[in-house]
């Protein structure tokens, strides 16, 4: 990683500082203890590695994962934005006590929402018996994992869109509503694109936490391998027959997985960013 | 910089008041266990701390650890602090002496009967006047009926389900190998959902309706009809089942270096006394001890019953054979299947 | 007067139709993932009645329970707070490479799952791993004890601050700061009155995601606690302990005290509002 800056046309004070502590705290925290999954992996061979991450259940597995992950966030992107315009938008009764209801999906304990989950969408449940009778099966099938995915990332979105919402000046959409925009085109030209950083991050968080996800996906996915089997399931599974090394050798792979997404995210959002100032 | 001393205030903060946390009273014991022997070690923890301290013995606190079997043999293998540990199958405590040597490879044989104070067996728990007639076994494999296991890779207790299974099939006329694949095939794919562990098995059978029979230990089928409710559940005993041994063994390395080897000893044999054998008995485990035994006939329906050892030569071999990855189970659930 | 704010107000806002259209979509949304969950938590909490919730919340080792928890809380949020300002400020203000690079693996912790999380911590400190015989031999705790509890959320809630103030800050862009520091303001001064005021919004969801996430946290925990009964047991932990006990109305009501966490994100953010206006 390039410490150095290129452009250092600012007078803002504390780069160095500042970056040296997150680099040094962030390799304390995060790399340091990671580095001991990569290291522990590396006691398997080539071969074994690739038929231990390679398998066709545990492939199957990367697909309901990432698949669901993916829908999920795109969902909550979607969703997550409207939640966020309409509180910090419109004024209603109760709006503060939503506002706050929006953080519990962290702080329930997974198993706790995953138990939760399953018996309001299992077919004795709330809304299961609502939705089964008309063909809709949500717990234990894969759309289970979607909805557990949904609910665990639903405040990312919100929570990163919001707080720019409350920031943006009321300048611009006036001055487009002044230049004869209506509030679709206000929206899409102007707010969208200052809006659109901030919905990405959600997504990509929303993204990463859904993949990781597990103790609330357990109690509602079924588990049933080759279709409703989630990755870290597998992991846990291997570690129940003390295979330490293919535990970490598929939480590896999914975590490069994980990294290259992310990634993408962020450098799509650098575009994004730039794109909107230009 | 004043939010790093923050930090370190809190940070002496936290090690204050964890302390405590650790350590009181004379002698604490750590009894490392799986999930469906809570209700029994509350007890008994109670009794053996009163007659221990009848001998003239220390206080003895016993601190309870609960979880699956696996993940709890991990635990002790990477450093939990365990005195003793009483988990569900022998497998898992051997791999507590290979992996991490904390204990004789030779522990089985310490204690009488394979060190397993009380023994369990596999039973079926259906809905209330049993709709679907299930009997037997082989009622298991009806396309009618749909049966809830928990995932054998994860769960110690789905282990014995299979493994009873197997037996079963392998017993009737005729029966071998093949067959008993095929048989245990057709049960799995009477499975809709595979819980990670039996607790979860348990609830999504009675929580959330799903399925037709639980298959469960009886010691948890006993406590499920008796907490989840009699009018709605009743147990089934198959005609021939698994005699599952849960075995106990004291951790050497960790007792000798605490310095309560003895206490711990003797918490073990005292499972094997009447009076521990009556609170087994009590909380559905099937006692050992002749009398007792008698006692709680009524309770204990006779099955037939075969053993690890001799239908499938040992855990060990058993775990290589059917749970361990590309095994039999792994076969089930392959791919195009 | 009136006519230039109700003017700005129309520019600002859709017509009513459209509004209340997308405010039933997003309760509509809200319902089906949020409120009808939560509903059920309180149902199930309260089946058994308020004595049944008052003694199950009562109980000794749902107190210790709680007391570890808010221990972990009250280390892993500060050291992340503070983690957080600084690495968006290095990141939001300065341009150098590598930057998107640096927030990926700032970003990395959410996608681990909570199993590894906890998972390497036993690979580092275990009786088995690198430090674990020399830490056994000094006789220091790590694992299956509170600091490795606290560690494992640290490692979990890491991003929640940065990854709030980021976007934000990197939307604001840095001329007000630039204008402090040429008027002659330090660099703690530009901080204090112009960047913090700025950013208190997210500062505050920052905090509150985290904290939550630090309380509610439960897989990698899991793996590292050992779940000593009334001595490594988080609330997580105790609610799982409860409910594989078939005792669910006493698992939902302790589980329930974490939902409570949302009436303190009230108070906090009313207070916080409340002293703006003071203060303004």
């Amino acid at each position: 990683m390039a410490t150095k800056p290129i452009t250092r046309n600012t007078v803002i004070p504390g780069f160095g500082p500042t970056l040296g502590y997150t680099v040094f705290y962030l390799s304390l925290i995060v790399l340091l203890p990671l580095s001991a999954l990569v290291v522990k992996t590396a006691s398997l061979t080539w071969p074994e590695f690739i038929a231990t991450v390679a398998a066709p259940r545990v492939v199957a597995s990367y697909k309901v994962t990432f698949g669901a992950a993916l829908a999920a966030a795109g969902v909550n992107a979607l969703f997550g934005l409207l939640v966020a315009w309409v509180l910090v938008r419109y004024s209603l009764p109760g709006k503060r006590l939503i506002d706050a209801l929006v953080d519990l999906p962290f702080a329930l304990p997974t198993a706790v929402a995953g138990i939760t989950l399953s018996s309001v969408y299992a077919a004795n449940g709330w809304l299961g018996s609502i939705l089964e009778p008309r063909g809709i099966k949500v717990a234990f099938t894969p759309l289970g994992i979607f909805v557990a995915m949904t609910f665990i990332g639903l405040p990312f979105v919100v929570r990163t869109v919001q707080p720019v919402l409350e920031e943006l000046e009321e300048e611009i959409e006036e001055a487009a509503a002044c230049l004869g925009a209506n509030r679709w085109q206000t929206f899409r030209r102007v707010l969208l694109p200052e809006l659109l950083p901030a919905l990405l991050t959600g997504f990509a968080l929303a993204f990463a936490r859904g993949v990781g996800e597990y103790g609330s996906i357990i109690f509602i996915a079924g588990n049933m391998p080759m279709v409703s089997e989630i990755t870290p399931l597998l992991i846990i599974t291997k570690l129940e027959q003390y295979d330490y090394a293919g535990a970490t050798a598929i939480a590896t792979v999914m975590l490069l997985f994980s990294f290259l997404m992310l990634l993408t995210v962020n450098l799509l959002q650098k575009w994004s960013r730039r794109h909107a100032a230009r | 910089m004043k939010s790093l001393k923050t930090i370190a205030t809190l940070a002496a903060a936290v090690l204050a008041l964890a302390a405590p946390l650790a350590a009181h009273a004379e002698v604490n014991l750590l009894n490392v266990s799986y999930d469906p022997t809570r209700e029994l070690y509350q007890d008994y923890n109670a009794a053996f701390a009163k007659y221990w301290k009848g001998k003239g013995g220390d206080t003895v606190t016993v601190k309870q650890s609960h979880g699956g079997s696996g993940k709890q043999a991990r635990a002790v293998i990477d450093g939990l602090d365990a005195d003793v540990v009483t988990l569900a199958l022998a497998y898992d405590i051997d791999e507590i002496g290979e992996k991490a040597k904390l204990i004789p490879a030779n522990w089985q044989k310490r204690l009488p009967h394979n060190s397993s104070p009380y023994t369990s067996t596999i039973v079926f728990l259906v809905r209330k006047g049993n709709p679907k007639k299930v009997r037997d076994w082989n009622d298991l494999i009806r396309p009618d009926v749909k049966v809830i296991t928990p995932n054998p890779k994860t769960s110690g207790g789905a282990r014995w389900n299979y493994l009873a299974a197997w037996g079963y099939a392998l017993k009737q006329k005729g029966g071998n190998e093949a067959k008993a694949k095929e048989f245990v095939t057709k049960l799995f794919k009477n499975v809709p959902v595979l819980d990670s562990g039996a607790r979860g098995s348990t609830t999504t059978f009675v929580q959330r309706g799903q399925g037709d029979v639980l298959l469960a230990w009886e010691n948890e089928a006993f406590l499920a009809v008796n907490e989840l409710g009699k009018d709605k559940f009743e147990i089934v005993v198959p005609s021939v089942s698994i005699l599952a041994e849960p075995p106990v063994t004291v951790v050497d390395k960790v007792v000798d270096r605490k310095g309560t080897r003895k206490v711990a000893e003797e918490y073990l044999k005292y499972l094997y006394t009447p009076a521990g054998q009556e609170i087994a008995a009590k909380h559905y485990y099937r006692p050992i001890d002749k009398n007792i035994a008698a006692k709680y006939a009524k309770v204990f329906p006779k099955v037939k019953l075969f053993t690890i050892d001799d239908t499938f030569g040992g855990w060990k071999a058993a775990q290589k054979k059917h749970f361990a990855d590309g095994g039999v189970f792994d076969q089930i659930y392959g791919p195009g299947k | 007067m009136s006519g230039t704010s109700a003017k700005s107000v129309r520019t600002r806002t859709e017509p009513a139709p459209v509004r209340w259209l997308l405010i039933i979509v997003a309760f509509l949304f809200l319902g089906l993932f949020l409120f009808v969950p939560l509903a059920a938590v309180f149902a199930q909490a309260l089946e058994k009645g308020w004595d049944a919730y008052l003694v199950a919340i009562r109980e000794p080792d749902a107190l210790a329970a709680v007391k570890l928890t808010l221990i972990t809380a009250a280390v892993s949020v500060p050291v992340n707070l503070v983690f957080g300002v600084v690495a968006a400020w290095a990141i939001a203000k300065f341009e150098f490479r590598g930057k998107q690079l640096l927030i990926t693996l700032i970003d990395l912790p959410f996608s681990v799952s909570p199993v590894i999380s906890g998972l390497i911590y036993v690979l580092l400190f275990g009786l088995q791993g690198w430090l674990g015989p020399w830490l056994q031999a000094h006789d220091i705790k790590i694992i299956f004890a509170v600091p490795g509890i606290v560690l494992a959320t640290v490692f979990v809630t890491f991003p929640f601050v940065a990854r709030e103030l980021i976007p934000l800050m990197e939307a604001q862009g840095k001329d007000e700061e630039e204008a402090a520091i040429t008027l002659g303001a330090s660099g703690f001064q530009t901080f204090w009155r112009v960047t913090i005021p700025n950013i208190k919004w997210g500062l505050l969801y920052g905090v509150i995601l985290c904290n939550a996430r630090a309380m509610g946290e439960f897989g990698a925990v899991s793996v590292v606690s050992g779940h000593i009964r009334g001595a490594t047991n988080t609330i997580p932990l105790h609610v799982e302990i409860l409910y594989n006990e078939y005792n669910y109305a006493a698992a939902f009501a302790v589980a329930s005290l974490l939902a409570l966490l949302a009436l303190v994100t009230l108070v906090v953010k009313s207070f916080v509002e409340w002293r703006m206006r003071e203060t303004s």
